[in-house]
């Protein structure tokens, strides 16, 4: 059986993360080792709140080299939310902070360009769809109907540098972000599938198969 | 395009759901997670916990029905009444919960908010507001479950805890508060329009056409529903597809 590693670093609501990989019948652990997060068959980065206080944990913790050395093995890696965030070069939340540089581009605050739309953070369920060339068949999204609702809550963005990365666009306020990201074996979601019923679920299903595919070769 | 969320709010007192008017009378209406996890399947949007007799009592003692709730609920839970510190809040969270709901502490100390906001981000922090009544365009803000008067105005301090780092308002009309004859649409328009942060609210509503109206009429984020639920009144999915007939967007 797979093992599936959630980075704990003291950010956040972790226990739902566990809670989701487990209603599926996951092997999960909550850990901050190296050797634990190296051996993982899947690891997930998750975190709210500030990119800043984030990254600072994750040094803290001296855990930026390991996700680094993991996500190089090409393994399966999902950052949701912050965690999403976080895979990027870096971020203007409070003038500019490095990220883990694992996807090029940066971190932007949302910008409410409608005047009847105008709050923030964007707290609500929201619709992820396919703009690229790229379909979702063989990713996390696998399965997921075109403008399936999600949950989100965030007030930053990640702008991919590379349109190609760019696996479903949310809109809010006229403006449009990247809600998931991928490149290779790294992804990111910047809503929550661990709180997004059954179809968030699916994602975490997804992922899980991808670990089991990695484990058995 | 983002969506309105309805919200189930379960009060507990002893391990029991209650449910009064005007916040009180509180009468048992059922087991948390069985409720919970109804609504749940139903397709609710978000959970909202408070425990009803915490900040009168100065305690808090939801953690174990959060912990159960989120084994098999995989929306957004909030956990509320009686958050007097960060200790409260890192309990709340790590049994579960995605969000926490202060009012009390909030008002004695602002600047709790603050630092909360600061800690646990933005996201975290919902400030509950319970109000009442007290002329035309006029709402005093109320604390203990409803019992204590503290002379604020609802528009200034729906302000102000935005100020402070609120992600969020959960208003309550304490006038309108389990008597199912509708929100105090008026009270929903000043405050989402005094704002730019979300706004959630509760307290009034007893039919779909309530629900329909505070969402044509205001620009409020959210519906907290509490009796209608309880008493078997209102199906989540039917008022979903209710409101979606009338062209209020929500997910189904």
């Amino acid at each position: 059986m797979s093992r599936i590693a959630i980075i704990d670093y003291g950010i956040g609501n972790v226990r739902s993360m566990v809670n989701a990989f487990e209603s599926l019948s996951a092997e999960v652990i909550l850990t901050r080792d190296r050797t634990e997060i190296m051996a993982a068959d899947g690891v997930v980065l998750p975190g709210v709140g500030a990119f800043a206080h984030g990254m600072e944990k994750l040094d803290q913790y001296q855990l930026t080299d390991v996700i680094k050395d993991y996500a190089r093995t090409g393994k399966p890696l999902l950052g949701v939310c912050l965690g999403m965030q976080m895979l990027f070069s870096h971020s203007e939340e409070f003038g500019h902070t490095p990220g883990l540089d694992l996807i090029p581009g940066k971190v932007v605050k949302l910008s409410p360009r409608n005047a009847k739309i105008r709050k923030l953070p964007h707290v609500s369920w929201n619709e992820i769809y396919a703009t690229g060339q790229s379909g979702w068949d063989n990713t996390i999204l696998e399965g997921v109907r075109q403008n399936e609702d999600m949950y989100f809550v965030h007030s930053f963005v990640a702008r991919p540098d590379d349109a190609i990365n760019i696996l479903s666009t949310t809109g809010y306020s006229d403006d449009e972000f990247c809600s998931t990201v991928r490149q290779g074996n790294i992804y990111g979601c910047q809503y929550h599938p661990e709180k997004s019923a059954d179809a968030g679920l699916n994602i975490l299903r997804n992922f899980i198969t991808m670990c089991k595919v990695n484990h058995d070769v | 395009m983002s969506k309105k969320r309805v919200i189930a709010r379960l009060d507990v007192k002893n391990e029991f759901v209650i449910k009064g008017i005007h916040l009180e009378g509180l009468r048992k209406v059922g087991d948390p997670n069985q409720l919970a996890k109804n609504y749940y399947g139903q397709g609710i949007d978000e959970i909202i916990f408070m425990d009803a007799v915490a900040a009168y009592y100065d305690r808090n003692n939801l953690s174990h029905i959060i912990e159960k709730a989120c084994q098999d609920i995989f929306v957004p839970i909030t956990v509320g009444g009686g958050i007097r510190s960060l200790e409260d809040i890192q309990t709340a969270l790590n049994s579960g919960a995605d969000k926490i709901a202060v009012n009390t502490k909030a008002v004695q100390t602002p600047d709790f908010i603050k630092t909360a906001s600061q800690v646990f981000g933005a996201q975290c922090i919902v400030s509950s507001i319970d109000v009442k009544r007290i002329s035309d365009q006029k709402w005093e803000v109320y604390v203990d479950n409803g019992r204590e008067p503290t002379g604020l105005d609802a528009v200034a301090w729906a302000q102000q805890v935005e100020q402070l780092g609120a992600g969020e308002i959960m208003l309550t009309s304490i006038d309108q508060e389990g008597t199912k004859k509708g929100f105090d649409i008026e009270l929903n328009q000043i405050i989402s329009a005094a704002v730019n942060i979300p706004v959630i609210s509760c307290g009034g509503a007893g039919t779909e056409a309530h629900v329909v109206g505070l969402f044509q009429e205001t620009d409020v984020d959210a519906a907290a529903l509490a009796s209608v639920l309880h008493y078997d009144l209102l199906a989540v999915n039917s008022l979903k597809q209710a409101l979606r007939q009338n062209e209020v967007k929500v997910r189904l």
